[in-house]
């Protein structure tokens, strides 16, 4: 089902607004077990789908909020393009504005940036009831304040977004995984090396004992920067999704899971807790513990959050502690109407 | 406008040469790279420290004095034009390494670092830091926080919001805001990204993170000469829609290249009339590949003649004609007016087209040089201030140009920022429910309205003083053209 359900929505926010009740946006609920659940209404975009507008020669997809990242995915491979980020799609459910609120990004992160990165424009509604366009399908615009780059992250706490322009990209001619048994003091030193030296680099994983790196480009140069990693193994290239979308192994279970975002070139992986798989070359940490926060030694402006499986209390609402926080929520949602409660 | 009492605590927090006031020494700041805008700062301070530039902002907060931020006045929308009554607040003492990090691939900078003094000082290890600005030996990282810049490298390696891991931002309030850092990510709002391109109005920036990439072990330029403008325009989307990303993607057309040649002597051909500078790199085997592509598809689509420079010193000489080409204008009039519009790059012909109908209409010829790849223009509309009514003909040609951009699908900069510049145009591309939130995110950091006030966003009154302009008869300008 494709279509655009925009008025509706905008009718939807206007009337929560007119008898002061509170919506929570849902798209496909993909992250929903990331909680607390938001209070109030029910705002769906699950009937607002849809490619706006792609070229491929312009590099841009435009499309609506609810639509599948699959879908997207889809339309861009039949053009050998895909997405510049590679938010994880979670149960294969994941929408582009779920993608977008969440602002989680997948493997290739520190090469190819994060969904913030490759966005262009937003189209959103505010807690005024306001249909608004900032940014575009440009690559560069500075014109007016950054709206859209904010609310990547901010959890629909903002407002709603009805579509958005993306950053797309041509598809690796040739990609190939180097894959290494070694152990974790080795994968630390070796993933330095994936920031500084110029390899081909779209992805990095250490689990089980292997340190799993993806090189893309043309053949010639994987293949010399896979001789240079070293490539014992061969893997699938789902093996990239599954990492992505938490369908690996290490990810099953119902445990607590905690995300840890660390420095870049942090040279240690975090002691104290056994079960980890590390990405972004050494830069995201996922680890299983009853208390990230207290288990690993974090240095400045590093964080752990609790991701699945962890008991609530632990994380806080926003805009409790600053006052820019709590102001800027009141610029664009004065009534506090989208997303009541919900965590940053 | 001189304010004794304000001018007083000053002098009670920053030392003597940090402070200045007289008429003849505050002169060089009276504007920044766009010199049609002049206003005389009754007081000047360039603060040596973060506490100093604190001081600066209780004091001024106090007394309801108006602070402009200035970086090294680079600017080309007058964002850093002083305003009357207002303290001008100059970064440019500030301009220390403080930490590199090897390992996190980071330098962390005082905000007036010039852009190109960080990749110098990280050179030795085979890093830079990829954002290059054409102003990049003079501009401030300060300042390319505040515009969010780009340079002829940003099609591959993004623009600073991309490069930018970290700032520290002093609030008109008197917190400091410590916006991401070394991570990824950081919990909360994405304030970073906020902050980039927010011209001075929300905080001032005093400490800059950026990342670093290893210098690429091959680079190749290949200079594409055309005797038709609008085939060296076919060809930057034919490049793109092959899937191959350039590091740099750039344009020039006659009246840029003759002035440039002349200027540098790059070796151009001074009787083409265009010419497509593009850059490849990463390792040999792939630059010997996307290099044969390229020069394939320049051919196919025209090219009278395609060169390729492969050592360091032919590469550079092929961007000196670029990188020079706005000091060379100089050579062709007395004052330039440089534009940054920025359009979908299918569009690029378009509206190239129309800037030439335009330079016949209002009189005043037009060079164009351009970030092609990104679909960012820089038309230089040639003029001299001393001549009547020159600079206002300049002027309102320029409009003319963004109001095209607009309505192509595009913007009206994009990277030299809004300014004093553009306030007009900012009310053509945004609507009233737009302007207004843009003015209460910016309440939100400054209710007072102190930072660098009456720039970036234009206050309703003025756009609907300017609803005549704009709207002829009801209709948006150009309504035969696709909106999107
Ligand atoms: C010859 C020439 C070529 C140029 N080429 C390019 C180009 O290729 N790409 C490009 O993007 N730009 C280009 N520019 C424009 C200009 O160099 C950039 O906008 C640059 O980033 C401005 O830096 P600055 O330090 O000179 O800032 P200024 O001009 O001093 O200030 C610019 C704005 O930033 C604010 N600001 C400055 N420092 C701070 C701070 N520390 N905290 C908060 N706000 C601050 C000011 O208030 C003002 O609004 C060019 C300019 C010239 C003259």
């Amino acid at each position: 089902m494709t279509g655009d359900d925009s008025e509706r929505l905008i009718t939807q926010v206007r009337s929560a607004l007119e008898r002061d009740r509170a919506v929570s946006i849902e798209g496909e609920a993909s992250k929903a077990f990331l909680g607390p659940r938001a209070d109030g209404e029910l705002l769906s975009t699950r009937g607002h789908t849809g490619i706006i507008e792609y070229r491929p020669d312009e590099l841009v997809v435009t499309a609506r909020a609810g639509t599948l990242l699959s879908e997207l995915d889809a339309a861009l491979g039949a053009e050998n393009q895909m997405l510049a980020c590679d938010p994880p799609h979670f149960g294969g459910k994941g929408t582009l504005g779920g993608a977008i609120a969440a602002g989680f990004s997948g493997p290739a992160r520190p090469w190819q940036g994060s969904v913030r990165d490759g966005l262009l424009g937003v189209e959103l509604v505010n807690g005024y009831g306001e249909r608004m366009q900032f940014g575009g399908q440009v690559m560069k615009n500075v014109a007016g304040y950054d709206v859209s780059r904010l609310m990547v992250g901010a959890r629909g706490t903002l407002g709603l977004i009805l579509s958005a322009s993306l950053k797309v990209l041509p598809r690796p001619e040739y990609t190939r995984t180097a894959v290494v048994a070694v152990d974790r003091v080795e994968a630390c030193g070796r993933s330095l090396n994936l920031l500084r030296k110029s390899f081909p680099i779209s992805g990095s994983c250490y689990v089980d004992n292997h340190l799993y790196v993806r090189l893309s480009g043309n053949e010639a140069a994987v293949e010399d920067a896979s001789e240079t990693l070293g490539a014992d193994l061969e893997v699938e290239e789902s093996f990239w999704d599954q990492v992505r979308d938490h369908e690996h192994p290490f990810f099953q279970g119902n445990r607590p899971l905690w995300r840890v975002s660390l420095a870049r070139g942090s040279s240690s992986h975090p002691e104290n807790c056994q079960e980890q798989l590390v990405e972004w070359a050494g830069a995201q940490v996922w680890a299983y513990t009853d208390d990230a926060q207290s288990v690993i030694e974090l240095g400045e402006g590093e964080h752990a959050t609790p991701f699945r499986n962890v008991a609530a209390d632990s994380s806080k609402p926003i805009g409790t502690e600053d006052k820019y926080v709590r102001r800027l929520k009141a610029a664009f949602d004065p009534q506090d109407i989208f997303n009541r409660g919900m965590v940053v | 406008m001189s304010n004794p009492r304000v001018l007083e605590l000053f002098r009670a927090h920053l030392p003597p040469q940090s402070i200045i006031t007289d008429r003849a020494a505050v002169r060089p700041f009276e504007t920044d790279g766009i010199t049609a805008f002049r206003e005389r700062p009754w007081v000047v301070v360039l603060p040596e420290t973060v506490e100093q530039v604190r001081s600066v902002l209780q004091i001024s907060r106090d007394h309801g004095v108006p602070v402009v931020t200035r970086g090294a006045g680079t600017g080309l929308s007058g964002g850093a034009r002083p305003i009357q009554d207002g303290v001008l607040l100059t970064m440019s003492k500030m301009s220390k390494v403080i930490e590199v990090d090897l390992d996190a691939c980071t330098a962390t900078v005082e905000p007036g670092v010039t852009n190109l003094a960080i990749s110098d000082a990280v050179r030795e290890h085979g890093l830079y830091y990829a954002p290059d600005p054409s102003s990049q030996i003079a501009c401030s990282i300060g300042g390319n926080v505040a515009e969010n810049s780009g340079g002829v490298h940003c099609l591959k390696y993004g623009l600073t919001v991309h490069n930018v891991l970290g700032i520290r931002v002093q609030t008109i309030e008197g917190e400091e805001l410590v916006l991401g850092g070394k991570t990824y990510d950081s919990p909360g709002y994405d304030l970073l990204a906020l902050m980039m391109g927010s011209e001075g109005m929300l905080g001032v920036v005093t400490q800059v993170t950026v990342k670093l990439l290893p210098e690429p072990p091959d680079k190749r330029v290949l200079l594409g000469v055309y005797d038709d403008l609008p085939k060296a325009g076919d060809s930057v989307s034919a490049i793109i829609g092959a899937g191959v990303i350039p590091a740099g993607l750039e344009m020039m057309d006659a009246l840029a290249i003759r002035a440039a040649e002349e200027y540098v002597h790059a070796g151009y051909p001074i009787d083409a009339a265009a010419i497509l500078l593009c850059e490849l790199d990463g390792s040999a085997s792939q630059v010997e590949a996307d290099a044969g592509r390229v020069s394939d598809i320049m051919k196919t689509k025209g090219a009278i003649n395609v060169r390729t420079a492969t050592t360091e010193e032919e590469c550079e000489l092929f961007w000196k004609g670029r990188k020079a080409a706005f000091p060379a204008m100089g050579r062709l009039a007395p004052d330039y007016y440089c534009m940054d519009g920025s359009v979908p790059r299918h569009a690029i012909g378009r509206v190239l087209s129309e800037i030439t109908r335009l330079s016949t209409v209002y009189q005043l010829p037009v060079a164009n040089v351009f970030h092609a790849g990104d679909g960012n223009l820089h038309p230089l509309v040639l003029y001299d201030a001393n001549k009547e009514g020159e600079l206002q003909r300049a002027e309102t040609f320029g409009g003319k140009i963004l109001e095209y951009c607009v309505a192509v699908g595009g913007t009206i900069t994009g990277e030299h920022g809004v300014g004093v510049e553009k306030l007009d145009q900012m009310c053509l591309q945004f609507s009233e429910a737009e302007l207004n939130q843009f003015h209460r995110l910016k309440a939100a950091f400054d209710p007072g309205a102190l930072m660098n006030p009456g720039k970036a966003v234009p206050a309703l009154a003025r756009c609907s003083e300017l609803g005549g302009m704009h709207v002829h008869e009801g209709k948006v300008p150009h309504p035969e053209l696709e909106r999107f």
